[in-house]
């Protein structure tokens, strides 16, 4: 037998957010500087199993993780039957600065994937004061719409399927298989309309172009890491906000795409290692 | 001729997990190079013909319009980023989508496994999940 519990423990915490009765779950790894992990639109924690499994980050960090509201194990509220969800940039401000709360966390690191990654501009222009220092992955201040989210979910289409199959691409070709199809399996896992709500954020309501360039990276340090094969939120538009905001720094990485820390966790953590020796005062 | 459109058929109908996943389709898309174009007639997940053009009054469900350079790129072994990926070109605006686009966006894996199928060595189980029927052949 080679049988092995991971240093990961998960727990599920009850919450109000935004004045509702929220079970979220939680899990964590490591001890240290809090590094708080935001998932991508119609995933969930799992993306970041790398990171909560690396030995190198744990002895340094504590890496939490949590599952959006109607993500992953964390439910959707009482009466979700009757809603159609769909995500705010305020809410998703208010969520993670509410979870950094109830944790007790003092000036957190935030690191954050897509949509994750879009909310770390938004939490650097509005609370740069709550954090040590903030990473976006895959970070755009706006997207460019590319197919009708309408297929995301409707009855005619598994939306499972569909979903996954939008996002297949965003993972580099070069990524293993096991990275890949875990991945992507998170995606045929969604909820219906989740992904598509968390969209909603991404494309319409959380369009920062004309803010970022308030971002004052002396309050709060910022990183900036892209993958190459990132259609979404492609390299140039990571440069672009990097251009924009001063004091920003940006790493692009080859035979990455949209999903660095779960298609290709070591590959990806081999770019991260320098920018937490940077914000944890390791000499490198 | 060196067309990779020539070897289309052959390449999807020798993947049973690939027919396996059309199992429900029944299309026909006009696949456009240029000005080149190919109707692509599809059974059951099969690929029951490839006539090429041009034609007079070609009916299809949907189109897949591109230059012929775009899909030169698209079947090197290993695409350069944005090249490598159906919605990758159409977020570019290089692949154009049109008609009735239920089949292609129902069968979304299928038909980015079914382009990517003539490019050289390809392992389209990277591309697309492709079991086959566990049932027993009767």
């Amino acid at each position: 037998m080679n049988a092995r519990f991971e240093p990961v423990t998960g727990r599920y915490l009850n919450l109000d957010i935004g004045g509702r009765a929220h079970r979220l779950y939680v899990e964590e790894a490591g001890q240290g500087i809090p590094l708080v992990c935001l998932h991508t639109a119609g995933s969930d924690t799992r993306q970041w199993r790398g990171l909560l499994n690396e030995p190198r980050i744990l002895e340094r960090f504590r890496v939490i993780a949590f599952d959006m509201p109607w993500h992953g194990k964390s439910s959707p509220p009482t009466g979700w039957q009757d809603e159609t969800y769909r995500l705010t940039s305020k809410a998703y401000a208010d969520l993670v600065l509410t979870v950094c709360e109830a944790l007790e966390l003092d000036r957190p690191v935030a690191i954050g994937c897509s949509i994750g990654g879009r909310i770390v501009l938004q939490l650097a222009l509005d609370h740069p004061d709550r954090f040590r220092a903030l990473i976006g992955l895959q970070s755009g201040a706006h997207v460019d719409p590319y197919y009708d989210l309408d297929w995301l979910n409707r009855p005619d289409a598994h939306g499972g399927e569909t979903c996954a199959a939008i996002v297949s691409g965003l993972v580099s070709p070069t990524a293993p298989d096991e990275g890949r199809w875990e991945t992507l399996w998170h995606y045929m896992q969604g909820g219906p309309g989740v992904f598509k709500g968390d969209l909603y954020f991404y494309k319409v309501d959380g369009d920062i172009r004309n803010e970022i360039e308030r971002i004052d990276t002396t309050a709060c340090p910022l990183y900036l890491l892209s993958g190459e094969y990132d259609y979404s939120c492609t390299p140039d538009e990571t440069r672009d906000v990097a251009r924009r905001v001063k004091g920003a720094e940006v790493t692009i990485m080859p035979g990455l795409g949209h999903f660095p820390m779960s298609e290709d966790p070591q590959r990806f953590i081999s770019h991260l290692l320098p920018v937490l020796d940077r914000i944890s005062g390791k000499p490198a | 001729m060196n067309d990779p459109i020539d070897r289309l058929m052959q390449a999807a109908n020798a993947h049973p997990g690939l027919v396996h996943r059309g199992r429900r389709l029944d299309t026909t898309f006009l696949l456009e190079s240029g000005t080149a174009a190919a109707l692509v007639q599809i059974r059951a997940g099969r690929v029951e013909s490839v006539r090429k053009g041009p034609f007079v009054m070609p009916g299809w469900d949907f189109a897949l319009r591109a230059e012929a350079e775009e899909w030169a790129r698209f079947w090197l072994p290993v695409p350069p980023p944005g090249h490598h990926d159906l919605l990758a070109m159409i977020k570019r605006r290089a692949l154009r989508l049109e008609g009735d686009v239920k089949p292609f966006m129902t069968h979304l894996f299928y038909f980015k496994a079914l382009l990517a199928s003539v490019r050289p060595d390809v392992s389209l189980s990277a591309i697309a999940p492709l079991p086959c029927d566990p049932e027993p052949a009767r």
